[in-house]
């Protein structure tokens, strides 16, 4: 089935038994390049699912086809209606030059609130975000995380069944991450179904879900133990980078070196570890790399 | 320096449109600026009235073109004639007692009006008027010196015909370029990306846009009307109705080459050269400047594919002649034609970038790159 399928609302697709909203092996092409090949992510209601990957993983362009920006090649794309959707594009979509109030005024409008509700829910978001000073404050003269924040409020103002954020903290300094992953949470729990990308693997071990993308298909999908769990072979962590074969299987990572053993358990000068989402997906990368006949060393 | 100047001539070589425009711009605006930069008037076009028409009709020199006689009309047909714009002079010939016109003698003068706001016809009209008064025979047009009367701008001001050209001007900068540059800094911004997703159709994101536009072109339009009137004392003899008719459907037009300017620029500076692009021909081929008359029809075609042409003759007819709607109907479904054309163009980019989803490949979105696949 091509395209995208906009669905009714509700947690679950009685057909299939699918999440009512995510993707089926969807795919998309710019020109030769393939950008996503045969993805499906699922995003069941109240939970969060992110999406990790690195930069040209092709988390941008599934994120797009969920929100309705992009069609898709072939595949299936089940998503909410426009009203009960909320996007956040990588570049924000707040207008600079408009104030905070004005930016959210306008999302609620476009979105046919009631001018009381908006208000309401405009003030108590605000007010959890910390922008209420901010609320006169032109859009383009806030700090990236003030920005950062409004741009997570206006995607959620009118509480959509689906919420798509593309990398909501990137560039966001700590307090204000926490304080947007206050925003996320809630919102899930309130019954959202929320997607996000995210470069930090960290953010995307306390989500409910992951699915990790490296060349526009799917390394590994799953909760991050899941994941974690299913990682072939085993990790050691050494002190210095190893020679030989061992070198392209080696990056480094706090301070020392992982090495994978991609046929068994580590060899006898131990250091063995558990790996955590960050070693899985690294070696579902290297592990890719390899099979293609193109290994290489990396740093993390 | 060496850096710089590498740098500057990568980035312009990428940038071919710019680059085109550097190159085909100069010599574009030479040919076309050297076959429509002249004041010359080769042609006069006159309508003549009266029992004489005939007769005189056949002795006018050249420039002088008869375009129509009419013997049983007089006067008002002959001022109706100027006011409607078919013709640039009109001669009411008295009855001739004689039979022949050269000896004509009769207590009327044969009487010439000339339309002042075609100012350089009417300025050669009077000047081959001047000559012919000096000769003598048996050619000479008129037996009798004509009483010779300028009408709708008696003092051949400038600024009379160049007043509600300018009104065009200032619609078309306000309608195309700023609104070319609202709609791109939406799409550089990524803003536009948002509005996708958003519960809005295509055509309230498209109206939604052009409206403010819409309303600070009105008002720009009004000062300049006001100050031009007040200022430099041009006349509105017409119907206000009729003119601001004109300006809604010139101003739809400009408004909907802003949009579809904006829909096929990547950045804001692609936009301001196109929108500029659009408004050199409208200033140097509308006829605002140049009589049309006066271009060379190999370059006066373009003319008639400019909403300008048209908003100067609407104008330019009901302030200063008093033209009624009824005279403008070509203009004003020209007007028409190519509001529609521009606008559906408009409509249909736009919506291509509002309701992808609904197409498998939308126009370029240059605000969110496409993820090429990780090597």
């Amino acid at each position: 089935m091509e395209g995208g399928a906009e669905g009714r609302p509700g947690g679950e697709r009685a057909d299939a038994g699918l999440p009512a909203w995510g993707a089926t092996k969807v795919c998309v092409r710019y020109g030769r390049t393939v950008a996503l090949s045969d993805v499906t992510l699922a995003a069941p209601a109240g939970q969060v699912t992110a999406v990790v990957g690195g930069d040209g993983a092709g988390k941008s362009t599934l994120l797009r086809c969920l929100a309705g920006v992009l069609a898709p090649d072939s595949g299936e794309i089940r998503r909410p209606a426009k009203e009960r959707a909320g996007y956040l594009p990588a570049s924000s979509g707040i207008y600079p030059d408009l104030t905070v109030a004005e930016n959210l005024d306008f999302r609620a409008q476009g979105y046919g609130m009631s001018r009381r509700l908006a208000t309401q829910r405009a003030a108590e978001y605000l007010d959890r975000a910390g922008l209420t000073p901010a609320a006169d404050r032109l859009a383009g003269q806030l700090s990236g995380g003030m920005r950062q924040k409004l741009a997570v409020i206006a995607a959620m103002l009118h509480q959509p069944e689906l919420i798509v954020l593309d990398e909501p903290t990137t560039g966001v300094d700590p307090v204000s991450r926490s304080g947007l992953w206050w925003l996320i949470a809630r919102a899930a729990a309130q019954g959202c179904a929320v997607v996000l990308a995210t470069t930090y693997l960290d953010e995307a071990e306390r989500c409910a879900s992951v699915l990790a993308l490296d060349a526009g298909q799917a390394l590994a999908a799953g909760t991050a133990e899941e994941i974690a769990a299913a990682m072939p072979g085993s990790l050691r962590a050494v002190d210095g980078r190893p020679a030989g074969d061992a070198a392209e299987r080696s990056w480094r990572r706090a301070g020392r070196w992982r090495v994978w053993e991609p046929d068994g358990p580590p060899d006898q000068d131990g250091g063995a570890i558990r790996p955590d989402l960050a070693d899985a997906v690294t070696v579902a990368a290297l592990a890719r790399e390899m099979r293609a006949g193109r290994p290489e060393g990396s740093e993390s | 320096m060496w850096a710089m100047i590498v740098k500057e001539f990568r980035q312009v070589r990428r940038d071919r449109r710019t680059l085109a425009m550097m190159i085909v711009m100069p010599v574009l605006l030479l040919v076309v600026l050297g076959y429509a930069a002249s004041f010359d008037v080769k042609t006069i076009s006159v309508a003549i009235s009266g029992p004489e028409a005939g007769l005189l009709a056949g002795r006018l020199p050249a420039p002088f073109r008869v375009t129509t006689t009419a013997p049983g009309q007089g006067a008002s047909w002959a001022r109706a004639e100027l006011r409607d714009g078919k013709a640039e002079v009109a001669v009411v010939t008295p009855p001739c007692p004689t039979t022949s016109w050269s000896v004509c003698s009769y207590p009327g003068r044969p009487r010439v009006l000339i339309d002042g706001s075609q100012l350089f016809s009417a300025k050669a009209a009077l000047a081959v008027l001047a000559r012919l008064g000096q000769r003598s025979g048996s050619q000479v047009p008129f037996p009798v010196p004509p009483r010779v009367t300028v009408l709708y701008n008696p003092g051949l001001k400038t600024s009379a015909i160049m007043i509600p050209g300018l009104c065009g001007v200032v619609l078309v900068f306000v309608g195309t370029i700023i609104t070319s540059l609202g709609v791109v800094r939406e799409r550089q911004s990524g803003t536009l990306e948002q509005l996708a997703v958003m519960p809005l159709k295509p055509r309230d994101v498209f109206l939604g846009k052009i409206v403010p536009y819409f309303l600070v072109a009105a008002v720009d339009l009004a000062i300049v009307l006001a100050v031009g009137i007040a200022l430099f004392g041009v006349p509105f003899r017409g119907n206000p109705a009729v003119f601001g008719l004109g300006a809604l459907l010139f101003l739809f037009v400009t408004l909907g080459i802003g949009v579809l300017i904006s829909s096929v620029s990547q950045n804001q500076g692609q936009a301001i050269q196109l929108a500029v692009m659009t408004l050199l021909p409208q200033v140097l081929l509308s006829g605002l400047i140049f009589p049309l008359t006066s271009i060379a029809a190999g370059v006066r075609w373009i003319a008639y594919f400019l909403p300008l042409t048209y908003f100067n003759q609407i104008s330019r007819g009901v302030m200063l002649r008093a033209e009624p709607i009824t005279a403008l109907w070509q203009p004003f479904v020209f007007l028409a034609l190519l509001g529609a054309i521009v606008v559906t163009g408009a409509t249909l980019r736009f919506r291509g970038y509002l309701a992808p989803a609904a197409r498998q490949r939308g126009p370029r979105r240059p605000s969110a790159e496409p993820e090429p696949a990780q090597a």
